[in-house]
């Protein structure tokens, strides 16, 4: 029997085994930023400790910075502090600790003001400190992200971010393998975000607890890497910890010459071991997904779960014909607190805020399609519209491509780079939003905030609308 | 580490599936909570009114919930945020135990590092001992024993659990679990010996193979 890629990375990075599954593990990237990572690094230094690895060390600061054009580097975002008991200046402080302590332990420090700052998961698969076969690690789930360069990475607690400095192995089980193939070709104006807000839909939110997944399928295969690294995204909403497109000819275009990947005979050298990564064609997986993806239209949320989504032209559901006791519960509540009828359609509820930006969406493609759409038009009154690029360099690029003037004709905010709107989005208590982000879930925008997950090709037909779209029309009657 | 062996008392049912972290411990700034904080940022939203006063229907604000060490809810329990405050919060609440179909995988590991046991049974059984611990007025009692590995209901009847055998050593013993790891320095050293010859662009990030 042959091996899946995933068992092929893991058993390369088996230092000791603690049992059949558990293992201490190399780690070849630890990642930090300034909420889980600068906690990482705090306890370090108060144990006395140091790295282990400095150089294979990576932090930047994205959670905690102010994204308004201008920002200066101790700026910090403005942010619902409900319940947690924390101040205003907590998060100067946790950006004044990862920049001290990264600049005392000597690990690569991409601080504001620098292109590679950035959201962790955005800066590292740009840059090449994530490069195909690494097992990265970062005290943030969405680092599923990564896998969408051929690498396994996942998200880890500040604890164990603690003990991946202090000595560049991790103690970690090993979960099952999960192959979700995903095979036709999507309806216009399809984006992996549709794609996967669909596949939730239909394996429901808990599908991944316990997996590694690795997508396949001829809709894998067309897709360029940021599309996977959606999709690798997205992951995490399925409780999947990591996911990963296995690399191939796209990423290794996609990776070369970038900053940190391996320079000339290190390059060839490279490559052909990461050509060696794939499953092989006799591996068995634990469990195995087909989905079929053509005709598929745009996807939207109306609930508190990325599995609460319909197709655009589809209907909110009823929960009196869910017969699982806690689904309808939970069906109840989401659209309690939305505000929604069930019988509605999602298409054409009033929106307050339009955003684009966060890990899952916030690359130059992303805001390509956005800007197609966005292009002569503007955003319907009374809509608060907002742009968070990614990273820096993604900023730089998008602006010498003139996205940025598309963006501020319309009548969006051009922001600096950072998470912002991933936890805590602009606009009034309530509002209603629909954003590229990953999570709806209750509160998580601020107090009673009701979020709609979205491509940013629909956030952008949305925004222009003034309530929620279908892109297609947008894009038939140019708006 | 902090020690945990087992724990006999009353249990609190939330059954409600994906409970995510950010509503075990909301808000952005949950990373820098104060310590003394992390046990009122428990269930914030869902544990106090928008007046600030505790909810009187969420059962961890009734007797004798209200001083419970063990959870037990619905499936998927901390899914979503990597965030440790989620496992901070509950262990300053008191929870040294959480029963669960199943757990957000971050969340999981998390436990084992801030004191608790994450306890994996399957629904049907966690349906039961919920039953039992909403009859926790009447003097209902269970059981966690990580030493056993098994979950006693107040009828008696055992149901035994798994856990990563380190994980639950490191827990039993209340180890440091960074000096147990660099106990095994030489054993760390051996494999990044053998593993840069095999991928030796992994540990010079951006630098040529010939050090340029």
């Amino acid at each position: 029997m042959g091996s899946t890629f995933f068992q092929k990375i893991w058993n390369e990075h088996i230092i000791h085994s603690f049992s059949e599954r558990e293992c201490l593990l190399a780690v070849d990237r630890l990642v930090l930023h300034d909420m889980s990572g600068s906690e990482a690094l705090f306890q370090l230094d108060k144990a006395g400790r140091i790295p282990m690895k400095p150089e294979m060390v990576f932090s930047t600061i994205d959670h905690f910075i102010a994204t308004f054009p201008g920002r200066g580097p101790e700026d910090e975002r403005t942010v619902s502090t409900s319940g947690t008991g924390a101040t205003k200046g907590a998060g100067v402080e946790r950006m004044s600790i990862l920049r001290n302590l990264s600049n005392k332990f000597g690990v690569n420090f991409a601080d504001i003001g620098s292109l590679n700052q950035g959201i962790t998961h955005v800066m590292a698969t740009e840059t090449g400190i994530a490069l195909p076969g690494l097992i990265i690690v970062c005290g943030d789930s969405h680092t599923s992200t990564i896998g969408g360069i051929g690498a396994v990475a996942w998200g880890i607690g500040a604890s164990e971010a603690q003990h991946v400095a202090a000595t560049q192995t991790l103690l970690q089980t090993r979960p099952k393998t999960m192959r979700v193939t995903i095979d036709g070709v999507p309806g216009p104006n399809v984006t992996s975000k549709d794609i996967v807000l669909h596949l939730i839909r239909q394996i429901g939110a808990q599908a991944g607890v316990g997996y590694s997944v690795e997508f396949a399928g001829s809709a894998v295969r067309d897709m360029p890497v940021e599309g996977r690294l959606t999709l690798c995204n997205m992951a995490i909403e399925f409780s999947a910890k990591m996911a990963s497109v296995p690399p191939d000819e796209v990423t290794f275009a996609y990776l070369k010459d970038r900053e940190y990947a391996p320079k000339g005979a290190a390059w060839d050298e490279a490559v052909r071991h990461w050509r060696t990564l794939r499953s092989d064609d006799d591996a068995v997986f634990d469990s195995e997904i087909h989905t079929d993806i053509t005709g598929l239209e745009p996807q939207v949320t109306w609930g508190l779960s990325p599995q609460h989504t319909v197709g655009i032209s589809e209907r909110i559901p009823d929960p009196a014909h869910e017969t699982d006791e806690l689904r309808r519960a939970a069906m109840e509540r989401a659209i309690a607190y939305m505000q929604l009828t069930p019988g509605d359609t999602v298409l054409g509820q009033k929106i307050d805020v339009a955003y684009i930006g966060t890990c899952t969406n916030s690359r130059l493609s992303d805001l390509r399609e956005a800007a197609r759409v966005l292009r002569g038009h503007k955003v319907a009154p009374g809509v608060l519209a907002v742009c968070v690029p990614g990273s820096s360099s993604v900023r730089a690029a998008a602006e010498a491509e003139g996205l940025d003037r598309i963006f501020i004709d319309a009548g969006f905010e051009w922001n600096e780079s950072g998470c912002f709107g991933c936890t805590g989005l602009p606009g009034a208590a309530g509002a209603r939003t629909i954003s590229s982000a990953n999570r709806n879930f209750e509160n998580r925008g601020g107090l009673q905030t009701r979020t709609h997950l979205a491509s940013p090709a629909t956030v952008a037909a949305s925004a222009l609308k003034g309530h929620i779209a279908d892109v297609r029309q947008s894009q038939a009657l140019g708006v | 580490m902090e020690q945990f062996v087992r724990t006999t008392g009353v249990a609190a049912a939330i059954l409600r599936n994906n409970i995510d972290t950010d509503q075990i411990a909301p808000g952005l700034f949950a990373a820098n909570t104060p310590k003394e904080k992390h046990a009122e940022a428990l269930f914030r939203n869902m544990r106090y009114l928008a007046s600030g006063a505790p909810n009187p229907d969420f059962v961890l604000n009734q007797e004798p919930w209200d001083t419970t060490e063990i959870l037990v809810v619905g499936e998927n329990f901390g899914c979503g945020s990597s965030r440790e405050a989620a496992a901070k919060a509950l262990r300053a609440f008191g929870i040294r135990a959480v029963i669960a179909p199943s757990f957000g995988g971050i969340l999981f590991n998390n436990c084992f590092r801030n004191g608790i046991v994450p306890v994996v049974l399957p629904k049907d059984i966690v349906g039961h001992l919920a039953d039992e611990a909403n009859s926790a007025d009447d003097g209902t009692r269970i059981t966690v024993d990580l030493e056993a590995l098994t979950v006693t209901d107040h009828a008696g009847r055992t149901y035994a659990f798994t856990a990563p055998d380190q994980q639950r050593a490191m827990l039993l013993h209340g180890l440091d679990e960074i000096d147990f790891t660099l106990g095994m320095r030489d054993e760390l050293d051996a494999f990044w010996a053998r593993d840069q010859l095999r991928r030796p662009w992994v540990y010079h990030p951006g630098r040529r193979a010939d050090g340029a």
